[in-house]
């Protein structure tokens, strides 16, 4: 664990709550409760005064100019890079990879490491609990090389029947690909007990931490992970920024996906040589500013210490699980024993479709659908949920009005 | 705000969500069409007897949000006995109804349907609103390839 997550801070809720400005926003009169973060989180004004200040003070284009504005581009984007290896205890600046997103992320590993390495009839393990976005490309991948699928299924809690995933792996599994929390449901999966079970069969290990990385602590080398994928929005940065932590060895192997500027160190028509690590899995001007702002975001999740953001969402889950228990035909879907702050649930004779827009009458914002996780409505037989999902700003005074809410959409129903 | 929450899910809805009119499979019908909504998962499948150019039954089943479950129940009874022609039109000035800014719903020409406009405050819930008409209009145009989706 680095040095950074293990600090000492001071949980302020009312100061946390002061530097994000869109909090303070009404919707249809009331004050915004906002129940979305699993989707995407809220940023702070360090964060948006960052993006400022780079249009204003020093756009321009990074790794190319010699003059001042892209030297300073350069640096703050390479700066941003570092607090993100440190973030997330990677072992070098090289093994960093930024991208658009978690879905860029995993199709990149699909595509780069999936495609020169896997072989018609090997197979790729899955778990029933994944994203869209950790299903499609390998499907898209299994496609152009006769490689297959197979799923870990789930409980009735909503956790991964760890038996199931041994039985599944052999000698022709080449890689695991599992998320490390679950958006739908919010279960923790015990990805370090699923990496070391794949590497004794000597197989990678890819984790999806879109929903992790804001709620826990991550540290990639105690993992021993081979590659790990995030997005920065949901870790209060912008939109468009994501991260591919890969293993260096891993990395340096593989074939590039994008071709174009950066990527690049030497082209001629009739050869091309390849950038060294990270840019050549770097093509094209990235999202700067929006890198930069993903430092930013760092920065401001290190001031508060992450430990004590999930500690604080843990109290946090079990009283909105408490408060939901006494809610009459409200049924929380997903109860694994070890849960993230999401809180998936159905209601007798609503359908979620309609209490998100009832709640959102109240000024509460919730998600519902299937979440991009039509393989766990299925599971369950449902065609949808809502789901609350809390982050360090919500406070018990939101989880109540979020419950009164509920309880009002039953009276329309009634 | 013209249309609040209490007016979008007033009595109508409410009523025709818990007890859908001409719900359950048609047997003997003509034309059959399956329509699905991915935003909120609801699958309907609308169920059209012909009697010459006239409804003369219509059915529906499935499972869906309020919103749709209403709306397929009214439209329902609303299409009974209609020409494909008055149909049409039907399916026409409901559109407008939906999508429309102010259109001040018309109650001799809608009846109880006007109670969906409220719908136009929501954007993304006036496809729940449109899915059963959307399917019924595949149905009548008697589009072929749309009709048989089993
Ligand atoms: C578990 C999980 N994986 C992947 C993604 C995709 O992230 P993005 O859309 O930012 O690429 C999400 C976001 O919804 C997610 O929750």
């Amino acid at each position: 664990m680095n040095a950074v997550n293990k600090q000492k801070t001071v949980f302020d809720i009312n100061k946390i709550r002061a530097d994000f400005p869109v909090l303070t926003r009404k919707v249809h009169g009331l004050p915004l409760v906002y129940l979305d973060n699993a989707a995407t989180s809220h940023k702070p004004i360090q964060v948006i005064e960052t993006l400022d200040r780079y249009y204003r003070e020093y756009n321009s284009n990074i790794h190319r100019g010699v003059h001042t504005l892209s030297e300073e581009a350069t640096a703050a984007y390479e700066n941003a890079r570092q607090k993100i290896r440190r973030f997330i205890n990677a072992s070098t600046d090289k093994e960093i990879i930024l991208t658009s997103g978690t879905t860029e992320s995993i199709n990149l590993v699909a595509q780069s490491f999936g495609r020169s390495t896997l072989k018609a009839g090997d197979e790729i393990i899955l778990s029933q609990l994944e994203h869209h976005s950790n299903i499609v490309p390998w499907q898209i991948l299994c496609e152009q090389t006769g490689a297959v699928i197979k799923v870990v299924p789930i409980n009735d809690a909503g956790e991964l029947e760890l038996e199931q995933y041994e039985r599944l792996l052999g000698p022709r599994t080449r890689l695991v690909a599992i998320n490390h929390i679950s958006n739908a449901l919010g279960t923790i999966n015990p990805v370090r007990k699923i990496i070391e079970l794949a590497h004794s069969y000597q197989a990678k290990v890819l984790i999806d931490g879109a929903q992790a990385v804001a709620h826990c602590v991550v540290d990639v080398q105690a993992l021993d992970c081979d590659f790990y994928c995030f997005s920065g929005h949901k870790l209060f940065g912008p939109t468009g920024t994501g991260v591919l932590y890969g293993k260096r060895a891993l990395l340096e192997a593989m074939p590039p996906w994008k071709g174009g500027g950066d990527m690049i160190r030497t082209v001629t028509f009739e050869k091309t040589t390849y950038n060294e690590l990270p840019y050549k899995f770097e093509a094209g001007t990235p999202h700067i500013a929006g890198v930069i702002g993903l430092g930013a975001a760092i920065d401001y999740v290190n001031t508060i210490g992450i430990q004590a953001i999930s500690d604080y969402e843990t109290g946090l889950l079990e009283y909105a699980t408490a408060a939901a228990s006494t809610v009459k035909g409200m049924k929380i879907i997903g109860t694994a024993r070890h849960k993230a702050s999401i809180l998936s649930f159905v209601m007798d004779g609503i359908h979620p479709h309609d209490l998100g827009t009832i709640l959102d009458h109240h000024g509460v914002a919730i998600r519902t659908g299937h979440h991009c996780a039509m393989p766990v409505m299925d599971r369950y037989a449902i065609p949808a949920t809502a789901r609350a999902s809390l982050a360090m700003y919500n406070t018990r005074e939101e989880v109540d009005k979020f419950i009164m809410a509920v309880n009002a959409a039953s009276q329309v129903f009634k | 705000m013209m249309f609040d929450l209490k007016q979008l899910y007033q009595d109508v809805i409410v009523d025709h969500n818990r007890s859908p009119r001409n719900f359950g499979i048609l047997e003997h019908a003509d034309r059959k069409l399956e329509g699905y909504n991915p935003l909120c998962g609801d699958k309907l499948t609308l169920y059209v007897k012909m009697d010459g150019d006239i409804i003369s039954d219509i059915r529906f089943d499935g499972s869906g949000c309020a919103i749709s479950v209403a709306s397929a129940s009214l439209m329902t009874e609303a299409m009974k006995g209609k020409t494909i022609a008055k149909a049409e039109q039907l399916f026409n000035d409901f559109h407008h109804l939906l999508t429309a800014e102010n259109a001040e719903p018309d109650l001799d020409r809608f009846g109880k349907l006007a109670a969906l406009a409220g719908v136009r405050e929501y954007p993304s819930r006036i496809k729940c609103a449109s899915l059963c008409w959307h399917t019924l209009h595949a149905v009548i145009d008697g589009n072929a390839a749309a009709v048989s989706t089993e």
